[in-house]
């Protein structure tokens, strides 16, 4: 009897060991070439309407569109240590026309200023030890139109709870900008963008920085409940109007906007997800924001994912907004000479707003349309409303490859 | 507002989930971040609002936005 048992317990041994992994597949082993992570491609269409460009002073027609793409690639690599290093590169191009931006030289039928181009570059690099829940990040980030270059920079880190249910991360981030200033063509100085249009060197520019701080909370609460708090604080100085944004005063003057030179931002975040049940996940967001201009905004999203089956999900949504309008805003000919300060902004005025639609994502475990390499689609449609009469429509595609 | 429904939330007992508890948290849909689809979304938003950060986007600086 007992070497029957010994027998069995030496089968079972056996057997055990056939089928268990070897050191080279364990789960200490990771691979030390570098691996394709993922890449992202996104693509937007974005069109809006009103009658309140800052352009022609709070009047006049708000027309825009936007096609933008980018798109974003990870690699990964580990180290001797098993640390995990992460590289994302992106790449964005927007592609916008502007019947306001036309504006800034009424003169011309079409100017140069009705369209452009930004691009906009970024490097970002992240350091994950998963056995102590710690990560270090860094990045660094490129944006040019024609009247707008930027460079940015940022550091982050985050810390997992021993039980790795929360985790407190924190980022700074500092943007060097330079505003070109293109200023309406009946109030430009003599020295000041008398060339031609396309002289760019014939603008002189000014810088506007910023520079941000961002702490986040994240905390599994139970096993279908997370949510996350986050608190920014942001301070911008240098040029922080738009040199084309025409202000009309009471007395029938023209002037180019002028604004403050710093700007102090808090905007306090709280994100909650919950899983209702296998059908039904319920994604929300609120935001309160405060700012030294004398914004006082509340927003609220609320998304519900219903999955149609495990591969298959249609997500409604739904996002109010209301802001109060900053200390300097003030209608088309309503600012008086005595303003320091003056904007007709419509979008730094007193305001509410309603976003609304929906998408739809597909992930076949095949692929989609049985490409195994485009792991997810997802397509986005929104329409937004302002309580000022700004419209707009949004449609989004985003490929996922894996 | 903020305050009370950070409040209400946090005085919620958080329950320890272990890895193999975590299926419905690793949901795609469950991710704390915005989606990527929403990137020119959130972009649009900064423009056309007052206010912005604390979501993933841009929070002033890198482009001609507030």
């Amino acid at each position: 009897m007992r070497k029957l048992t010994l027998a069995a317990i030496g089968m079972y041994l056996g057997i055990l060991s056939a089928f268990s992994q070897n050191n080279t597949s364990g789960s200490f082993y990771k691979p030390r070439k570098l691996q394709f992570e993922e890449a992202n491609f996104v693509s937007s269409y974005y069109h809006q309407d009103g009658n309140n460009s800052a352009v022609t002073g709070g009047m006049g027609s708000e027309k825009l569109t936007d096609l933008s793409n980018s798109i974003d690639l990870t690699i990964s690599v580990y180290d001797k240590r098993y640390r995990k290093h992460s590289f994302i590169f992106d790449l964005g191009i927007d592609h916008y026309t502007s019947a306001s931006s036309d504006m800034i030289d009424p003169h011309t039928i079409s100017s140069a200023s009705h369209a452009d181009t930004r691009i906009y570059p970024s490097l970002n690099w992240t350091r994950e030890n998963e056995k102590k829940g710690t990560t270090f990040g860094a990045g660094v980030s490129y944006s040019n139109e024609f009247d707008y270059q930027s460079i940015g920079a940022n550091i982050n880190f985050a810390q997992k709870t021993k039980d790795k249910n929360g985790e407190f991360s924190a980022k700074l981030q500092a943007y060097l900008d330079k505003v070109r200033l293109v200023y309406p063509t009946e109030l430009r100085p003599a020295n000041n963008g008398g060339g031609g249009e396309g002289d760019e060197n014939h603008y002189a520019s000014t810088p506007r920085n910023s520079f941000s701080g961002d702490v986040a909370w994240s905390q599994i609460i139970n096993q279908r409940l997370q949510l996350m708090i986050d608190g920014e604080l942001i301070y911008q100085s240098g040029y922080l109007g738009l040199p084309f944004h025409r202000v009309y005063f009471n007395d029938a003057t023209v002037h180019v906007e002028n604004l403050p030179s710093t700007r102090l931002k808090i905007p306090l975040g709280l994100r909650a997800n919950y899983f209702l049940s296998d059908k039904f996940i319920i994604r929300t967001w609120y935001r309160n924001y405060h700012d030294d201009w004398g914004i006082n905004s509340n927003a609220v999203q609320l998304e519900t994912s219903v999955k149609i089956n495990p591969f298959f999900s249609i997500t409604p949504f739904y996002r109010y907004y209301q802001q109060s309008a900053v200390k300097y805003f003030a209608p088309y000919q309503e600012h008086t000479v005595a303003d320091e300060f003056y904007t007709s902004n419509y979008d730094l005025s007193k305001f509410n707003s309603n976003f609304f639609g929906a998408g739809f994502r597909i992930a076949p475990p095949k692929g989609v349309f049985n490409i195994q390499q485009i792991n997810a689609l997802e397509v986005r449609v929104g329409h937004y409303k302002r309580s000022d009469g700004l419209n707009s429509n949004i449609v989004s595609l985003s490929l996922k490859f894996k | 507002m903020f305050a009370l429904i950070a409040g209400i939330i946090l005085n919620t007992s958080c329950t320890s989930v272990k890895p193999y508890q975590k299926n419905k948290l690793n949901d795609a849909e469950m991710s704390l971040s915005s989606r990527k689809v929403e990137k020119t979304e959130l972009n649009f938003q900064t423009y056309r609002e007052g206010a912005s950060g604390a979501n993933g986007g841009k929070t002033g600086g890198g482009c001609g936005c507030n």
